[in-house]
């Protein structure tokens, strides 16, 4: 995988799985220590402390359609390649998981389309409520499901065509912003 | 981060509208788009965002695009499923989104499944092979 937003996309279904209805996603560019920080925090049923160790092992999944299970893998062997860690944190009450790189690093992948990732979540999971914080320097953007939902009102689910493109022009809005205006939807 | 709570108010009123056309149309085509590990490596969220906008572009309401985990036929990702009510599903494999625009146009919008982009199709090539 060749963006952060696609491990984003692709560790945030475990949350799914793992039955969660609030995902906070955060995101921390801190260039004076040159630390880019993913945190994906979901209320999900947790990893087993027996399994916790498990988990980054290719050959470790619980799904039933086939033997291996590279997300989590993935995102260790990433950690590994940009001078990093992952950090996983995991109770009955949920699950944390850290991924922490070296901002400068030259393996870094770009965070890449972020907007279509949070798009697909958000749109795609309209019963989990998402929070989105990301912070580059002084600035920062949050995006935050509930917000959404409690203007919409009860009955009207996110995935509607109508809110999806206004969803999209929220993302796109913010995180330009964030970026003095770097176009983050190609 | 609200522009303007008017502006989703309006929204929320063309959102009801919407749900209420579902409801009268009854049971609607259903796109599942796998997107485990392998789907999103193979390119699934292109693909699953190029169905969306397809379908806001055409306006098509009875039609819902959802996702799901690993089908398990990881070689042939990104996959995609089209369920017609009383139809048989039909599977698309190493789809595109340039095959999307196409697939909507033949197959949602006119019922005729593209078969060349079909597990069926891509199956027997390979054993011909």
């Amino acid at each position: 995988m060749n963006e952060l937003s696609l491990y984003i996309l692709d560790l945030v279904q475990n949350s799914i799985e793992a039955g969660a209805t609030f995902v906070k996603i955060e995101i921390v560019e801190d260039l004076e220590n040159d630390i880019f920080l993913i945190s994906i925090e979901d209320n999900g049923r947790g990893i087993p402390k027996e399994l916790i160790n498990e988990v980054t092992n290719p050959f470790y999944t619980t799904r039933k359609t086939r033997k291996v299970g590279l997300g989590l893998a993935l995102a260790s062997q990433l950690a590994k390649d940009c001078n990093g860690k992952l950090i996983i944190d995991s109770s009955e009450n949920g699950t944390k998981v850290k991924i922490k790189l070296q901002h400068s690093h030259i393996d870094r992948p770009p965070i890449g389309n972020i907007v279509d990732t949070l798009l697909l979540l958000v749109c795609g999971t309209p019963d989990v409520d998402f929070v989105y914080v990301h912070r580059a320097g002084k600035k920062e953007f949050v995006f935050d499901t509930n917000k959404l939902k409690s203007v919409l009102g009860e009955g009207v689910p996110l995935n509607l065509p109508s809110v999806q493109e206004f969803i999209k022009e929220e993302l796109s809005k913010g995180l330009s912003n964030l970026f003095g205006g770097a176009n983050f939807n190609d | 981060m609200i522009k303007s709570i008017q502006e989703l108010e309006e929204i929320r009123k063309k959102a009801l509208e919407e749900l209420e056309f579902r409801k009268q149309q009854g049971e609607g085509i259903r796109i599942v788009v796998g997107m485990a590990t392998c789907g999103i490596a193979a390119g699934a969220r292109p693909v699953m965002l190029k169905f969306v906008e397809e379908i806001q572009k055409r306006n098509l309401k009875n039609v819902t695009v959802v996702q799901t985990g690993c089908i398990g036929l990881c070689k042939y990702e990104p996959i995609v499923e089209v369920y017609e009510p009383n139809k048989e599903k039909v599977t698309y494999v190493k789809m595109t989104p340039e095959k999307v625009s196409k697939v909507v146009a033949e197959h949602i919008v006119n019922g005729k499944p593209v078969y060349e982009y079909t597990i069926g199709y891509e199956e027997n090539k390979e054993a011909n092979k």
